[in-house]
């Protein structure tokens, strides 16, 4: 055996081993020792063979921008009246501006000593005469504003992160993407809605004083109180199930967030068997909570979640222990996913689903084993073709092919790929497209033969004129298959992946490996005809 | 054993203009079809909406679906049979974002009147307009993308003239393909571009190989003219198209018939693709640098009558 033959025959031999102690974990999964499945993955399944959740959020950055005007607006009110500066009036225009109103020159200047003092990011702007009155305008510097989109999507995948730990899902994927945009894979998820319902909730958690005076229908009518905000209070009849909304009058104003808590817990009630969540706030929401009540008795504090009215109860004493409960006849689930949501924490502005693509568990087995009956067929298909029209040679492609198939599958494990039904579809395709490397070369081989030279010429010389070509045909299908890579998501990446891999592994195959067993085959016996 | 024999010498270049005939047809037929539909039928994952897969325990059909959905006032339901099994359906709506409960009604109200237990939801994919339009952008630039490396590619490996004729090739095989999904009411979603670009490659692939052996047969034989050696290229690698086209039509029957409802049309797009990928290389792709060398020779004969007449 010629010095290069051994190489070959080692270097070929080495990529076998490697490629079958790669498959290993797939194959026989928790059987084998320790070291061994920890240095290889098993083929990861993507969503679509093994079933799960793939959604796209939006973080609605802009209400996040809103809300910190929002918050601007409030601390400056205080602080305008702490100066006694007198002013008309102060709020957020729809244009993300704050205005504040005043009746003069020198209450303005104050009000822009007072602004510029305390909240840097702001920018004043032009001054507009309403009447007799005079308008200051403040807007957010855009460093601010796109600070703030920042923070709210970090803070939103962090809140989503803790929500998806709580909620008990093996090896979820959260990640941000571009455009305010969050991935988030669940896979094998139990129950999508609930998952849907936990996720997408902001859960702000807000008390807000219940006006008494005003009438509830007069302001569905149109007619607002000043400072005033028209929610639905929820009500659930326990007997029927059925539910509905009544208005309610608050205040615009929140007088305690849900930010301030520190645990929050399932609890039954003794009385009506009712589950309620249990909340204990931290020590300074613990004191404005004792604030609060002890200023209030009497009145009623509604305790509104993402802007509908859980329950309004009336404030009998001060309440002082820092805890407080939010009823609203749940149901034991809702009640559950009500307290995670708390713990962990509201959204910093809401998110919308954007892409859902959940695919049930037993759509997926149906789905590997389609497609790997699929595989198998045309496999058998193809390899009998080979073996009728090529004999001997058609033997040597079919073993190449099997070869090439063990090296896709060792690829996408040592890769850590993902295998998907379209990626299924990529392996079927490769199978079909791999023998065409052996196809070419071997009709260049009958080429050289009709010739007239000997089995070891034409051999050569069928491999050297084929190489290039199968080269070039190749590289361009690579192209189109690294394009797909790039823009790909999901399930066609993987069909880019396994395109991919199957194009470098079956020009390695058919040029290396093929070429290896003509040669072995030569090398041992003086060949006259070749059988092609 | 040999389907082509060795010597066989079929003139194809010589029918390159009843080619092209049959190959306008079918481009105008595909062409008429997306005029009258108004465009490709594009999935919900180009177009947003939601799509919801059932299976039912009991023999349905798909009016009996929608009255049972109709209570639900979800604007425009379309219900179609999905895949092998006789009791699975696909209803689609339009609606899509910003419905958080949107499966939950159609499964509650599905089980409703086909009573608890009997009703499997399987799938549910709901991509909002904004993502379907950024999904569609994407696709469409990354064929271009695709085909621009491409062209690079092959004007490097061989002329330009050659990356002109294998993109004249890609585009009459997806105008054609393309076609064919409008003509068969087929829509198109996320897996059909990868599907297309899977053509764009195989295509080119067959498309090389012939190139590959003009350029090696010009070389040799040049007085025999440039028609000659294309046809006899064609002919040359005839064995090896029809083999490698065989045994990837195989492959891909077999994924059409066994591999399932969910990936029924991309098995689709890839038949239709290899049939015409494989024709295109012959038909098409060889013919166009006939033309070529055609209207350069004409006009360099041209310039020698004008420079002789001076």
């Amino acid at each position: 055996m010629s010095n290069s033959l051994k190489i070959r025959t080692g270097l070929v031999l080495g990529c076998l081993i490697l490629a079958l102690v790669s498959l290993g974990p797939t194959l026989f999964g928790s059987d084998l020792p320790d070291w061994w499945r920890k240095t290889f993955d098993p083929i990861h399944l993507g969503l679509d063979l093994q079933g799960g959740m793939h959604l796209v959020l939006g973080v609605d950055v802009d209400k996040a921008v809103e809300s910190r005007l929002d918050t601007i607006v409030d601390q400056s009110e205080d602080l305008l009246r702490e100066k006694d500066v007198i002013f008309k009036r102060i709020d957020r225009s729809s244009g993300e501006r704050i205005i504040v109103t005043v009746y003069d020159e020198e209450a303005g200047e104050q009000a822009d000593a007072i602004m510029a003092e305390n909240f840097p990011n702001l920018e004043a702007m032009t001054l507009t005469a309403e009447g007799a009155y005079i308008q200051k305008n403040y807007r957010l510097s855009d460093n601010e504003i796109e600070a703030v989109r920042e923070y709210a999507v970090r803070q939103a995948l962090e809140t989503l992160r803790n929500r998806v730990d709580q909620f008990g899902v093996s090896e979820p994927t959260l990640q941000r993407q571009e455009g305010n945009r969050i991935l988030i894979q669940l896979p094998g998820v139990k129950d999508p809605q609930r998952a849907i319902d936990l996720l997408g909730k902001t859960a702000r958690l807000e008390f807000k004083m219940v006006m008494e005076d005003a009438n509830p229908q007069d302001a569905i009518a149109g007619n607002l109180p000043a400072g005033g905000q028209l929610l639905y209070e929820r009500r659930v009849d326990p007997r029927s199930g059925a539910v509905s909304e009544s208005p309610l009058i608050v205040e615009d104003k929140t007088v305690l967030t849900g930010d301030l808590l520190s645990n929050a817990q399932v609890r039954i009630d003794t009385r009506f068997n009712d589950p309620y969540v249990a909340i204990d706030f931290n020590s300074v929401g613990a004191k404005r909570f004792d604030q609060i009540t002890g200023a209030n008795v009497g009145k009623r504090m509604a305790i509104v979640l993402d802007d509908t009215v859980y329950s309004a109860p009336v404030i009998r004493e001060r309440i002082s222990g820092g805890s407080a409960q939010v009823s609203g006849s749940f149901t034991e689930q809702e009640a559950t996913d009500l307290a995670i949501v708390l713990r962990a924490g509201s959204l910093p502005a809401p998110v919308d689903i954007l892409e859902n693509r959940t695919v049930g568990p037993s759509l997926g087995q149906d789905s590997i084993d389609q497609g790997m009956r699929s595989v198998l067929i045309g496999f058998v298909l193809v390899v009998v073709a080979m073996l009728v029209y090529y004999k001997f040679s058609g033997l040597v492609a079919n073993t190449v092919l099997m070869l090439n198939l063990v090296f896709i599958m060792a690829m996408l494990s040592i890769f850590g790929a993902t295998l998907t039904l379209p990626g299924i579809a990529g392996i079927v395709l490769t199978v079909g497209m791999a023998v065409d490397a052996n196809v070419l070369i071997f009709e260049r081989i009958r080429e050289e033969l009709r010739l007239g030279r000997t089995p070891r010429a034409a051999l050569e010389a069928g491999f050297e004129k084929a190489k290039l070509t199968i080269i070039d045909a190749n590289v361009t299908t690579l192209i189109a298959a690294l394009v797909l890579f790039q823009f790909g998501t999901g399930p066609v990446k993987g069909f880019a992946v396994t395109l991919s891999v199957g194009i470098i592994s079956s020009l390695f195959t058919a040029v290396v490996v093929s070429r290896l067993i003509f040669d072995l085959y030569l090398s041992r016996s003086k060949v006259d005809r070749l059988s092609i | 054993m040999q389907i082509i024999k060795h010597d066989i010498n079929i003139d194809f270049v010589g029918k390159r203009k009843l080619a092209m005939i049959i190959s306008g047809v079918v481009i105008l037929l595909g062409l008429a079809s997306l005029v009258i539909n108004g465009g490709p039928n594009y999935g919900i994952d180009f177009v947003g909406g939601t799509l919801v897969q059932v299976k039912f325990t009991e023999n349905t059909d798909a009016g009996k679906i929608k009255d049972s959905l109709s209570t639900l006032d979800l604007g425009s339901v379309v219900v179609q049979h999905f895949g092998d099994d006789a009791n699975e359906y696909l209803v689609r709506v339009q609606e899509s974002a910003n419905n958080k409960e949107l499966s939950k009604l159609i499964s509650g109200s599905l089980e409703s009147s086909y009573g608890a237990g009997k009703v499997e939801i399987r799938r549910v994919e709901m991509v909002g307009p904004q993502v379907g339009k950024d999904l569609r952008q994407k696709g469409l630039l990354s064929i271009l993308y695709a085909m621009i490396g491409i062209l690079i590619y092959i004007s490097w490996r061989f002329e330009l003239r050659f990356a002109i004729g294998a993109i004249i090739a890609l585009l009459h095989d997806v105008m054609i393909t393309l076609g064919a999904f409008s003509l068969s009411g087929r829509e198109i979603d996320l897996p059909i571009i990868a599907a297309f670009l899977a053509i764009i490659g195989y295509s080119l692939n067959d498309t090389i190989i012939v190139y590959d052996r003009i350029r090696e047969n010009y070389g040799k034989h040049q007085k025999k003219g440039f028609t000659a050696v294309v046809n006899s290229s064609i002919n040359e690698t005839l064995s090896r198209t029809i083999l490698t086209s065989g045994t990837t039509m195989l492959v891909v029957l077999a994924l059409f018939v066994f591999g399932g409802g969910v990936i029924h049309n991309f098995a689709f797009a890839l038949l239709i693709g290899i049939l015409v990928g494989t024709y295109s290389s012959i038909f098409v792709a060889s013919p166009v640098l006939i033309f070529w060398d055609d209207y350069r020779s004409g006009g360099q004969k041209k310039v020698a009558a004008e420079g002789g007449a001076r």
